[in-house]
């Protein structure tokens, strides 16, 4: 099994944290993994991308040119990434900045309200981490529990306080996927 | 030690440490600034010497300098950097140092972009500075390979007292893959009796130099210099061969470009038609002989190089290919990106054409 | 009705790319408004470096050349011998001028070429991500001083104008900053000096601009103007260092 997956928003909204940390999970669980960034001075307030790839294979290019899934924060993403998704892959779109609804009908698109859902745990900056949360229910690429050895590894020491609010982050964003 | 995630760029630069670099020169540009970043904040740690030179010129030179000393040195730069390096690169050549330069590749001429491309490649191989010398030049597929060769750059350098070059490109510079640091095979290294350390009243003094004004020792010296490239084409040609066994087109293509044949490799192996390919991983000393063999052989039908850039390493596959089957070309240049996708249909075009 | 705010014809209408709070854009628009001011724009050729302001070749609405990093004065020295007739300016940050281009700055002014720099001075390398400018403070931290810039390490700050202002053919020189309305209108005055004493042929001539990054620095726009003013205003003092009346 291969997941080839583009996530994509503004700068600031942990695109790229948001991929490291799957990637890092992945690979603790024993796949085989890469994480491509978009760079760039496009990176200052613009668009962020990265391409992840979670594979039982060794991963071939590293660029993601056929998505099993992408994960679209921001509008301008949704226009850029659509066209990328295989055919019954995966969409999934953060439906609190984005109103427009994909124009694909031959993959499945789940739309989240992520940054409703953040704001609601009181902590605006874990959208990403809602949106990862309702890809890996619809994916598998790797367990909620891993994802979470992570994030507890990455916030150690002081920033212990927001392990637990990122772990809600991940559930709710799961429940989103029906 | 389990394999962690590492950036290709600070990986490259962790692996020279381990490899006992202590000096680093360099100046910023992208895409490649984490590896001065990286040893700005390290090479202290262990008790070396990170310095940001005022240019790619002063950079190389500074390298020189610390190589002509006998230190491990490197620098690091992309593509409009290391056209400035280039004059530095030929009195270094000239002069037998070891030192290793990164060059993680970027969309050119000129100012080009900043996106990946293997636009460098005759520079690399072909000269960039004046006069006849070679680098080792080596193209890593994977951060892993990245890692592992540039702790081997290092003692080859000192072993044939030449410059190595590890060209990258901006995917290989800014990915995270799984990596693994393993010591590498050891080798025996000469003792660095030439190099400048003070006389200390005990023997006569060392001169680094590229100077040869009597023509006659100057051809001696290139003369010299060109039994060191044979002997290190003898020894250090490295390519991969993949599925090159019955196939009926084989694709030639190095670095993360060949990452991607690869895909498109299988993705025609689904369609029932057999690829191959041949993944230099020496750009210099370049495999010929894997080439030659291939063309040699029955099954294949035509060559296909791909490349990002308008096409450079198709001319040493003609070389080598010799005539005996047809050599064909696809690249995607500036920035962008083959997609296996349009291999897939370029092999195919070539096929179709080839029968 | 009456018009209270027309848009410089020095500008082309192409929004800028800088990052909020940036001051690159307040220099552009002074340069443009000079160039207007003295019925230059028509006549103007101009001198992108590399560096934040690359894309400066899109802004101003001039004849424009990019060149090389740090190589604009070489550059504009081509330009202006063939033009002799002709405004010519580069534009360019303290990584390309101060660092790369140390040299080709240095030569340009000796030789009393008869062209305007704009020198922004934002104490960082802007475009490549924060790494250490000659102008960079000591202490300040950059990507590539991650401690801060030590002086036994990496030396002192380089101060531009002073050095400039040792070769006889730099008629002008002087530093200004862009951090409140008094001194934007400071800097403006310096830069209309500056090309006047190009159409007079006098010389060589160049306005240092302290400029803000707020980018790279880690600052809010309006804690960076504070932060110019605080820290880089008593290293790098204001002021003019060379007039071409001095001269006399
Ligand atoms: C030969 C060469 N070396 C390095 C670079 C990379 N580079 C681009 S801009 C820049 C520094 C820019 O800093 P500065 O001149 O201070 O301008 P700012 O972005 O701060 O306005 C560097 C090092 C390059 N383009 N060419
Ligand atoms: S990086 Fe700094 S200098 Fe460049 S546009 Fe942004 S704020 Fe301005
Ligand atoms: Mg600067």
């Amino acid at each position: 099994m291969t997941h080839e997956i583009i996530m994509a928003g503004f700068g600031g909204q942990g695109v790229m944290a948001m991929g490291k940390i799957l990637a890092e999970a992945a690979l603790k669980e024993g796949k085989n993994v890469s994480w491509l960034p978009s760079y760039g001075p496009e990176m200052r307030g613009g668009t962020a991308n990265c391409n992840v790839i979670v594979s039982d294979e060794p991963v071939g290019a590293p660029v993601v040119s056929e998505a099993t899934a992408a994960l679209i924060l921001n509008r301008p993403s949704l226009d850029k990434f659509e066209g990328d998704v295989i055919p019954g892959g995966v969409l999934i779109i953060n439906s609190s900045l984005i109103d427009q609804k994909a124009s694909r009908d031959d993959i499945k698109v789940y739309y989240v309200p992520a940054n409703d859902i953040a704001n609601e745990l009181g902590n605006g900056r874990i959208a990403n981490m809602v949106m990862l949360g309702a890809y890996l229910e619809a994916s598998g690429a790797a367990k909620q529990d891993t994802i979470m050895e992570i994030i507890t590894e990455i916030f150690s020491g002081k920033k212990a306080s927001v392990i637990p609010v990122n772990k809600e982050a991940l559930v709710r964003g799961a429940a989103c996927i029906k | 030690m389990a394999k962690e995630l590492w950036k290709g760029n600070e990986a490259i630069a962790e692996a020279a440490i381990k490899a006992g670099c202590r000096y680093f020169f360099g100046y910023p540009i992208t895409p490649q600034n984490e590896i001065p970043e990286y040893m700005s904040l390290r090479l202290p740690q262990e008790g070396g010497v990170f310095l940001q030179a005022e240019s790619e010129v002063a950079a190389i030179n500074m390298v020189y300098g610390g190589a002509g000393s006998g230190a491990r040195v490197m620098t690091s730069s992309s593509s409009p950097g290391i056209s400035l390096k280039a004059e530095g690169i030929s009195y270094i050549a000239g002069a037998e140092l070891p030192c290793v330069i990164v060059n993680i590749v970027r969309g050119g001429p000129g100012l080009g972009g900043i996106q990946p491309a293997q636009s460098d490649y005759y520079q690399a191989t072909k000269g960039g500075g004046h006069g006849d010398y070679r680098l080792i030049v080596i193209a890593p597929s994977s951060v892993q390979e990245a890692v592992d060769l540039t702790q081997e750059a290092f003692d080859m350098a000192d072993q044939y007292r030449i410059p190595v070059m590890i060209m990258g490109d901006g995917m290989i510079g800014q990915m995270m893959e799984p990596v693994e640091f393993k010591p590498v095979a050891k080798r025996v290294l000469p003792e660095k009796t030439w190099a400048t350390t003070g006389t200390g009243g005990k023997r006569k003094p060392n001169v680094i130099n590229s100077l040869f004004i009597d023509p006659q020792e100057c051809e001696n010296h290139n003369i010299k210099l060109f039994k060191k490239y044979d002997e290190i084409t003898a020894n250090e040609t490295r390519v991969e061969n993949y599925n090159v066994e019955g196939a009926e087109i084989v694709f030639v293509a190095y670095g993360t470009t060949a990452r991607i044949v690869k895909n498109a490799i299988n993705t025609l192996a689904k369609e029932g038609i057999k690829a191959g390919m041949i993944r230099p991983i020496t750009l210099w000393p370049f495999p010929t002989a894997a080439v030659e063999a291939a063309a040699d052989q029955a099954s294949v039908k035509a060559f296909l190089t791909v490349e990002m850039s308008m096409g450079q390493m198709i001319d040493d596959v003609k070389i080598a290919a010799n005539g005996k089957k047809p050599v064909h070309f696809y690249g995607r240049t500036g920035g962008m990106i083959p997609t296996p996708a349009a291999i897939v249909e370029h092999a195919k075009k070539v096929l179709g054409g080839a029968k | 009705m009456a018009v209270v705010f027309d848009k410089t014809k020095g500008l082309t209408d192409k929004p800028f790319h800088y990052c909020p709070g940036c001051t690159h854009g307040i220099i552009h628009r002074l340069v443009a408004e000079v160039l207007e001011e003295l019925d230059l724009v028509d006549n103007a050729i101009g001198v992108a470096p590399v560096g934040c302001a690359v894309f400066c070749y899109d802004y101003f609405n001039c004849d424009m050349h990019e060149a090389a990093h740090g190589r604009a004065p070489a550059v504009a020295s081509g330009v202006k011998r063939v033009h002799p007739d002709k405004t010519v300016f580069t534009y360019q940050g303290d990584g390309d001028l101060a660092s790369i281009g140390a040299a080709e700055i240095i030569h340009s002014a000796m030789r009393g070429e008869k062209f305007t720099t704009i020198f922004v001075n934002n104490a960082i390398y802007g475009m490549t991500g924060g790494q250490m400018a000659p102008t960079t403070l000591v202490g300040q931290k950059a990507t590539t001083a991650p401690l801060g810039r030590d002086e036994n390490h990496a030396g002192m700050p380089l101060r531009v104008s002073e050095m400039l202002a040792t070769i006889p053919k730099a008629v002008f020189v002087e530093r200004v900053s862009v951090h409140d309305v008094k001194h934007i209108n400071q800097a403006k005055k310096a830069i209309k000096k500056a090309f006047q004493t190009q159409m007079e042929g006098k010389g060589f001539s160049i306005v240092e601009v302290l400029s803000t990054c707020p980018t790279n620095w880690g600052k809010t726009p309006v804690e960076s103007l504070k932060w110019l003013q605080e820290n880089m205003m008593p290293y790098f003092p204001l002021g003019n260092f060379r007039t071409p009346e001095e001269e006399k």
